[in-house]
């Protein structure tokens, strides 16, 4: 186990680095370099100049890469020029509100699909699985926007019980004491989300159910309700632990069509205004802080499925 | 599925990877595919879209270059079928040509994506070791930073074009593949045969080409219809936040996006048809991808 997890650990780190590099890659590639994406594509050949070496771009590719990291291990992920504000700062007020909402959905998601799923399995190819399957295909198959638009059409303009927009306000606060703006975007989130969880675990289910040891216990007479609780969920929700992992950066990050759809200003919108105004450290910025939140969920997932889970080989 | 019985394949239930390049093997995965109905059922949808958008306009001659804006949001009837959109294009041609970037870019991007992932994949795979570890570091590296954040951080750097774009997509879409063969290959490299060739004089190459690839060519199809989804998806999303093809190009996300701009017009032929396409064709490619699935999967076929 301890080496399974320093391995796990130690292969974590190495991706992190080659995220760095990444990201530092793409600082490069900028059309005109980073000075002319901070000072405009008209700036003087004097200004990017003077621009460069302020900023250090003058000297060599690993000379900057090295200063760079350590720009990052010390917390400073970058200034935005176009919001006069370190990236920082604006993490920590976007962040928690994309947790928030993306959290709030999460937890219904799971609440919900993975009764689905079982229920879809113990009624595999019988009509209301069919009809469960037809929605759920149906869940992943639309562009979130347009399910988020249709929503507000719906609820919004026609029935007009819920308000278009998410709630305004700066920081998470007032998210949190305006629950009817909530409500559409956490359903758009929890409708796309229901949709690829209860196939998941649909199909788990089914897995499972085909297993020597369900018919084990059916033989030996185990009702319905030990057998559904102690064995078919205990194994069937394996592979919801992977996927709750993978929804960890989703859950920093928020969703960014959602939080456009809804115009809820959290980390993903704070990407889409970034990139339409061209504001290239905050990109990069948040391109790296996501990548990492992304490593460190796959991390948790790994080791908490080894714990769940101890058929699985640790090598 | 259930009436296709195999032999006595219990014993090797966890080994993964069946026998799959056989005759013999070929039909039984052409039959059980047939046998699933959803299948068909997006065979024939994906069929008829791709001739209504590749055909169509052999027979609907319109002109989508030039706009009239005389003729804007007129609806149905009156010589367009479907309306006109809001700067006068016609819509039925409109969703023709916009479904041929749609679906070339998809369809590129994957087959692009599949062919340089299984390579990579295999060749990990298959030498293991430090090749393997540095190989796949670099995909979970890639893996591991948000597609739609690089597409749009992308799209904000170049200038986009059906190339790039089908570059951009491809470029993010070959890490799933790679991680699905190298698994494949990892329980396939420790077979009898595998281990013949070395024994015989084979080389690495030889392996991974002859024997590996066509073996694990069930996954690679599967992955490849689920990538196509996934792609016109991603389009769609990157048409919404406005970064897609610029005029006069046109895909189904950008033109879905700017459709429901007059959602609240009530100008519904430029949001209802064009939605409809996008979830028929990716619910039809999904329909065919899980059906595929289930028939190159034996483990599943005995049950």
């Amino acid at each position: 186990m301890i080496r399974f997890l320093l391995r796990r650990i130690g292969q974590s780190i190495a991706v992190v680095f080659l995220v760095t590099l990444a990201t530092f890659i793409l600082i490069h590639l900028l059309p005109g370099g980073a000075a002319k994406a901070e000072l405009g594509v008209r700036a003087s050949p004097a200004a990017v100049k003077a621009f460069n070496i302020a900023n250090g771009y003058n000297r060599p590719f690993w000379d900057q890469y090295v200063f760079y990291l350590n720009q990052l291990i010390h917390g400073r992920l970058g200034y935005s020029y176009k919001l006069n504000e370190s990236v920082s700062t604006l993490l920590r007020t976007d962040l928690p509100k994309s947790a928030y909402l993306s959290g709030l959905a999460l937890l219904l998601t799971v609440i919900i699909a993975i009764p689905l799923g079982i229920y879809q399995a113990l009624r595999r190819n019988k009509a209301d699985d069919y009809l469960l399957t037809g929605f759920s295909f149906i869940g992943y198959s639309m562009p979130t926007f347009w399910l988020g638009l249709l929503l507000i059409a719906f609820f919004s303009v026609y029935l007009k019980w819920l308000p278009p927009t998410a709630p305004q306000t700066e920081g998470i606060g007032g998210a949190i004491s305006d629950p009817k703006a909530m409500v559409l975007p956490v359903l758009t989130l929890t409708i796309v989300g229901v949709a690829s969880f209860s196939r998941y675990m649909r199909s788990s289910a089914i897995e499972t159910l085909a297993q020597d040891y369900i018919r084990t216990a059916r033989a030996k007479g185990v009702t319905q309700t030990q057998l559904l609780y102690g064995h078919l969920l205990r194994n069937a929700i394996l592979p919801i632990i992977t996927l709750l992992g993978l929804s960890v950066p989703a859950l920093l990050s928020g969703n960014l069509i959602t939080e456009s759809v809804f115009n809820y200003p959290g980390v993903g919108l704070l990407f889409w205004s970034s990139a339409e105004t061209r504001d290239y450290p905050t990109l990069l910025a948040l391109t790296l802080v996501v990548a990492v939140f992304t490593v460190l969920g796959n991390l948790i997932a790994d080791i908490a499925y080894a714990m769940a889970d101890r058929r699985v080989k640790l090598s | 599925m259930s009436d296709v019985v195999l032999p006595n394949s219990a014993d090797d239930s966890d080994a993964g990877v069946p026998e799959k390049a056989s005759p013999r093997g070929s039909k039984a995965i052409l039959e059980v595919f047939l046998q699933n109905k959803l299948a068909l059922v997006g065979v024939v949808s994906l069929i008829a879209i791709t001739l209504f958008c590749f055909v169509g306009p052999i027979f609907y001659h319109t002109n989508q270059v030039i706009s009239n804006l005389a003729n804007a949001n007129n609806p149905p009837g009156r010589g367009s079928p479907l309306g006109t959109d809001f700067v006068g294009y016609d819509e039925l041609g409109r969703l023709m040509v916009g479904g041929q970037s749609s679906l070339e870019i998809g369809f590129s991007a994957a087959i692009l994506a599949a062919f340089v992932g299984v390579l990579w994949g295999a060749v990990a795979g298959y030498f293991g070791g430090l090749i393997d570890s540095v190989m796949m570091r670099i995909v979970d590296a890639l893996l591991s930073i948000p597609v739609l954040f690089v597409l749009l951080l992308m799209a904000a750097i170049i200038k986009v074009n059906q190339l790039n774009l089908t570059l951009i997509v491809a470029f993010f879409a070959w890490l799933v593949p790679a991680r699905l063969i190298r698994g494949e290959t990892l329980t396939l490299r420790s077979r009898e045969y595998i281990q013949a060739v070395k024994g015989m004089g084979g080389g690495a190459w030889r392996s991974i080409f002859v024997h590996i690839i066509p073996n694990a060519i069930g996954t690679i199809v599967v992955n490849i219809t689920f990538q196509v989804a996934d792609a016109i998806l991603a389009l769609a999303a990157l048409g919404y936040l406005g970064f897609g093809l610029p005029p006069p190009a046109a895909n189904w996300g950008a033109m879905l996006s700017q459709g429901i701009t007059f959602l609240y017009a009530g100008e519904w032929w430029l949001i209802y048809p064009v939605g409809v396409l996008i979830v028929l064709t990716v619910i039809s490619l999904n329909f065919i991808g899980d059906a595929l699935r289930d028939a190159f999967d034996v483990r599943l076929r005995r049950r």
